[in-house]
């Protein structure tokens, strides 16, 4: 019990501890990751009779091949290199103010916080409205600036745009809260030191917050990305379930969906699942490797 | 030089709240205008007199008692469950010694890694041989364990000093007992935040539910609201109405424990495996 050393008693009596957390885990954690990865080398597969045809590529073959696949993955990358800048650096710039103004921080935290508490589902919905040709907020408000209405949900030109803004407006409070963290476990003392060496506000951002606040962002650039690869609730609810017009708004995840849930291609699904993971994984790698660069270089200067 | 800058930064992130804002004003009002006016222009944004029957008919059209019972459900018991086996895991790593301890934690640590998404289809083949399909154990059971929540309250609890354990000891205690009258306590506030991080995920989940359910008598609410939305279609003051009963709860919940939450958020580093 005290001792350092493990017995076979006490590992019996941890595992009574772990059991739960384990049989759920390798169940419905382990089992499903190994499973997957079978799943997307399957070939012929039933699912009805779970008959494996055989093995092989021919999933991968068929992504690789197919025009729809293409698309999504076209999508999910536009709206990853569009939507995680703007929001960490939107995020960024709130947090940087929140900051700035200790008094109603709190206050502020809370509205910009809200999206994240609340379903996407029903936000999304509330933004379909809001994106409607007639009658919808933003036209309305459009036309009395005397701008000629744009149909944001039937328009394949503009609908991923919508979507973009969706996932901005949802990610972005999640973002601050981490940026706020970051920026108050910064020491005040740097930025006073570099004002009385005569540094001005962008100086001392540039050289002083920039630099301390690095791990956190790799942290909030990983996450949002991340997220935004994987989204699906916003565009299923922005356009009442389908993937956009012209599968304008056809995220990796919701081809995902179709051809798991409509198409019953199971098989096929899975190797998209595949792709994802290898795709986020990829990215997470990419970006935790640039910033450790980037903080050599900056530790270097100093 | 300095109220200038101020009454910049004041006024970026007052236009920046009035945007994220917006479009829950927007839900609220429009759920109190009279439905026929809605797909005209909307001369008049504020409803000349709010029709709160909207609110009425929506719980008539559809079954979202059903919905709403059947989300309280799946919320209470996945995240008791979750809060059950982190707590006994999260102790065990702390305090137990025992062979391949931390081969399992590293394990447990690369497991948070693997998006939940990739896991959905294989998953659904476990379900449906176990011929769990459109039953609770489906919307449940999957979801008792959490890695995340064990790795954060392990972090709490190795913070704690280890002569508390000892003393708990020499005063007789079993680890049992130490467990549930002295940790559980004494980590109330982290416990909270990843139990509000749990209940967000579990409430607002929408992809496994879908998937899983195929019945009125077991959707959740934000399946049932999607639902709801295929039969209205653009019906809108009915549809706010509805979306403001699913999120009406969680923003109780929020604005009274948001303490916790931002705790849970900061403490954690990791964001919650999303359902």
């Amino acid at each position: 019990m005290l001792n350092a050393k493990p017995t076979l008693k006490s590992t019996l009596k941890a595992l009574l501890y772990l059991a739960p957390l384990l049989i759920i885990t390798l169940l419905f954690t382990v089992w499903p990751l190994i499973h997957a990865l079978l799943m997307s080398s399957y070939v012929r597969y039933n699912y009805f009779t779970n008959h494996v045809g055989a093995l092989g590529w021919d999933n991968f073959v068929y992504l690789w091949h197919d025009p729809l696949f293409h698309l999504a993955l076209r999508n999910t990358l536009w709206l990853v290199l569009v939507a995680m800048p703007v929001t960490v650096a939107l995020a960024l710039l709130i947090a940087l103010g929140l900051n700035h103004i200790p008094r109603l921080a709190r206050f502020f935290q809370t509205i910009y916080f809200l999206p994240f508490v609340t379903a996407t589902i029903a936000t999304g919905l509330v933004w379909n409205w809001i994106f409607r040709l007639d009658g919808g907020l933003l036209n309305v408000s459009l036309h009395h600036l005397g701008i000629a209405p744009i149909d944001w949900l039937n328009d394949p030109h503009v609908a991923l745009l919508a979507l973009i803004v969706v996932c901005v407006w949802q990610g972005l409070g999640f973002n601050v809260v981490l940026f706020l963290a970051g920026l108050n476990r910064i020491d005040d003392k740097y930025a006073r030191v570099a004002q009385l060496d005569g540094a001005n506000a962008w100086q001392r951002f540039t050289n002083v917050t920039w630099p301390l606040l690095l791990p956190m962002t790799v942290l909030i650039v990983i996450n949002t990305a991340v997220t935004n690869f994987k989204v699906f609730d916003q565009a299923f609810a922005l356009f009442h379930g389908a993937a956009g017009p012209g599968n304008a708004a056809l995220t990796l995840m919701f081809y995902l969906y179709q051809k798991f849930y409509v198409d019953n291609q199971f098989t096929v699904a899975a190797a998209s699942g595949v792709v994802l993971f290898c795709l986020v994984g990829l990215l997470t790698l990419l970006t935790y490797g640039y910033f450790r660069w980037q903080r050599r270089r900056l530790g270097g200067r100093s | 030089m300095r109220v200038f800058t101020t009454l910049l930064w004041y006024l970026l992130l007052i236009c920046g709240a009035t945007l994220m804002l917006l479009p829950f004003a927007w839900m609220i009002l429009t759920s109190l205008q009279p439905a026929a006016t809605t797909l005209t222009m909307p001369t008049n944004w504020l409803p000349r007199t709010l029709q709160w029957v909207n609110y009425q008919h929506v719980w008539q059209l559809a079954p979202f008692t059903r919905y709403w019972l059947n989300s309280l459900l799946v919320t209470t018991t996945t995240t008791l469950g979750q809060l059950f086996s982190s707590l006994l895991a999260a102790f065990a790593f702390t305090h137990l010694q025992f062979y391949g301890r931390r081969f399992l934690f590293g394990l447990l640590v690369a497991l948070m890694l693997v998006p939940g998404e990739l896991l959905l289809i294989p998953n659904f083949v476990t379900i449906a041989q176990l011929h769990w399909v459109n039953t609770y154990a489906a919307l449940i059971i999957p979801w008792l364990a959490s890695v995340f929540m064990v790795v954060t309250l392990h972090q709490a609890f190795q913070s704690q000093p280890r002569s508390l354990y000892y003393a708990a000891h020499i005063d007789g205690a079993s680890d049992w007992q130490y467990l549930w009258h002295i940790l559980v306590p004494t980590n109330r506030p982290i416990i909270t935040a990843v139990a509000v991080l749990q209940v967000i995920a579990s409430w607002n989940a929408f992809m496994w539910p879908l998937i899983m359910t195929n019945s009125d008598q077991l959707r959740t609410l934000p399946v049932g609201l999607m639902a709801f939305t295929s039969e209205q279609g653009t019906n809108y003051p009915l549809l706010m109405a509805a979306s403001v009963c699913v999120i009406l709860p969680l923003l109780i919940l929020y604005l009274c424990l948001q303490k916790y939450l931002m705790l849970g958020i900061t403490q954690s580093r990791w964001k919650g495996s999303t359902q």
